[in-house]
């Protein structure tokens, strides 16, 4: 009997929102006595660092997959293979495409973005942008579990893992990529893994001021994001944009400067564990969801954050 | 070129989240319903941009009771041709996606569209279900789609950034911001919508996956500490020790 996880890795080593998913699966593991085994496709230094979150055994396909569809078939082979019970995966962009797809192939029950291990029968998701959690119950004997990113804390005292070459009918790969991402150029993480998030929004009163929020990030380690009105009006990137209609993050510290906290804003940010909003304006909606507040000018207040961070190093 | 765009309804961003029957099912009562902006904004919209360019017909394909109709009428005065609903109350996501699969099987659709999530389940699971039972290539994340010929050219979001695929149609796709950009209809669509097609049709057998026992809202939350910001730097010592998130 066994836990399947499904790994993303990069350069070598699973990344951390599959660490993640990994040590998700090797706690379910041991709370059932089952092997906390993982599937990996591509480049693999060693365990890929999957024996320190807990997994026992590494099955290893060596050719990288380009198309998710590949993925979903190498995982299913790969949970027929060990007699699993349950497959889990970073709820992330590629656990929202491969995820699905195993489960279907499974005939499992599929639940997304598990913010808790299983108990008494039941996975607890968010439900409702953050508003609302489910527990929801599988119907099928095995299941499928996606894990909300920097929902559920890496492990790191397990033994390294055996590693062990894998293959499996995966089919022609049906998605060709033609420009890889540039991502990663500017050293930041992800949002959606991001612990630590500095975000500003119209306050700001121009994408020249932004210098003030990047300082205050880099001397924190954060990631940036902007509010939907400043990705909309160009002054910020698309893929920087956190709320309903942008990207959903969930970080330990969320610091919003010059945003006013729309609902719409509140939808993508609610679950942060500690919310700062500086804001201008002491009736700001957004401080009503803050943890701490400031009501001063973020043309102020940023940069005397940032010397108080650097000052923490000296 | 022939697209099927799935839509589903979802309660307005500001509405009161409350639920009935011991916790068991969303409470609606005085709930406002709004196409799920992902499945209006970006999949509806850029399907009708591409029809508009090259011809063709944008079907809707609903699963959900009679009380979608409104939405679905929405969807029409934006553009769609005609819509199906699929006349079930959707419980989980691998019945819904059985749902769509065994009605799109075999109808010869070039394009199958969803958003990436509803704002209500947030699932973003539905897709990839339906690709996998299709048997079509998938995309997830779309930010951007052109058609040329029998190939699709994307654009989708990675971690941290974008990268360009290729597919050949038909295919299937979950779209994200930046693939269209929101349509308000005009009053020639919401008069045409009255009369374009929406036909309703019996939910065939689609076994569940999952099934919700019980929800619950999560505890208030505390009040904001405010920090004078003459001593912004005090937040730093508090984040640090008190909140120990840096």
């Amino acid at each position: 009997m066994a836990i399947l996880t499904i790994i993303n890795a990069k350069d070598g080593q699973a990344n951390k929102a599959s660490l993640e998913a990994a040590s998700y699966a090797s706690a379910m593991a041991k709370a059932a006595g089952a092997e906390s085994v993982a599937v990996v496709a591509g480049p693999l230094n060693g365990d890929g660092g999957l024996g320190a979150a807990g997994v026992t055994k590494v099955l290893h396909h060596a050719d990288a997959l380009a198309d998710e569809g590949q993925t979903a078939r190498l995982a299913t082979a790969a949970a027929a293979a060990t007699g699993a019970t349950a497959v889990v995966m970073s709820h992330d962009h590629t656990g929202q495409a491969v995820a699905p797809r195993v489960a279907v192939r499974l005939g499992a029950g599929l639940v997304s973005g598990v913010t808790a291990l299983p108990e008494g029968g039941t996975v607890r998701r968010n439900v409702f942008s953050g508003k609302a959690t489910a527990d929801v119950e599988v119907l099928t004997d095995q299941a499928v579990y996606t894990v909300t990113p920097n929902a559920f804390g890496v492990t790191t005292d397990g033994a390294t893992a055996a590693v062990e070459a894998f293959s499996a009918e995966v089919g022609e790969a049906r998605i060709r990529v033609t420009e890889p991402a540039s991502a990663g150029d500017d050293g930041m993480v992800p949002l959606p893994e991001a612990e630590l998030v500095v975000s500003a929004g119209r306050g700001l009163k121009g994408p020249e001021h932004w210098g003030i929020v990047e300082d205050l990030a880099k001397a924190l380690g954060a990631t940036t994001a902007c509010s939907r009105p400043v990705s909309d009006i160009g002054w910020r990137p698309h893929h920087e944009h956190v709320g309903q209609t942008g990207i959903t993050i969930r970080p330990n510290l969320y610091i919003a400067a010059g945003i006013s906290g729309a609902i719409q804003h509140l939808a993508g940010v609610n679950q942060s564990k500690v919310i700062v909003v500086i804001n201008t304006d002491p009736e700001a909606p957004f401080f009503k969801a803050a943890d701490y507040g400031i009501v001063g000018d973020a043309f102020d207040v940023l940069p005397k954050l940032t010397a108080a961070v650097q000052a923490l190093g000296d | 070129m022939k697209i099927l765009v799935c839509i589903s309804q979802a309660p307005d961003t500001t509405s009161r989240i409350a639920f009935k029957d011991g916790n068991t099912a969303f409470d609606e009562s005085g709930v406002q319903f709004i196409v799920n902006p992902y499945d209006e904004w970006y999949a509806l919209v850029r399907a009708i941009e591409l029809k508009e360019a090259g011809g063709g017909s944008v079907t809707t394909l609903t699963v959900g009771g009679a009380s979608c109709d409104p939405v679905i009428r929405k969807a029409l005065a934006i553009g769609a041709d005609d819509a199906v609903r699929i006349d079930t109350e959707p419980v989980d996501s691998m019945q819904v996606a059985r749902l769509i699969a065994s009605y799109a099987e075999g109808k010869g659709y070039d394009l199958v569209l969803f958003g990436k999530e509803t704002i209500d389940h947030n699932g973003s699971v539905v897709p990839a279900m339906v690709a996998e039972m299709l048997d079509l290539p998938f995309v997830a994340l779309a930010t951007s789609l052109e058609v040329n010929g029998g190939t699709a050219t994307l654009k989708r979001e990675v971690a941290g950034g974008e990268e360009t695929v290729e597919a050949n149609l038909p295919m299937c796709l979950s779209a994200a911001k930046g693939m269209a950009e929101q349509r308000i209809p005009n009053m020639r669509g919401i008069m045409s919508a009255r009369t374009k097609p929406l036909a309703v049709e019996a939910a065939g057998d689609a076994a569940l996956g999952s099934k919700v026992k019980v929800f619950s809202l999560p505890p208030a939350k505390g009040d904001c500490k405010l920090i004078p910001a003459e001593q912004a730097e005090e937040l730093i010592r508090l984040l640090r020790e008190e909140a120990k998130v840096i």
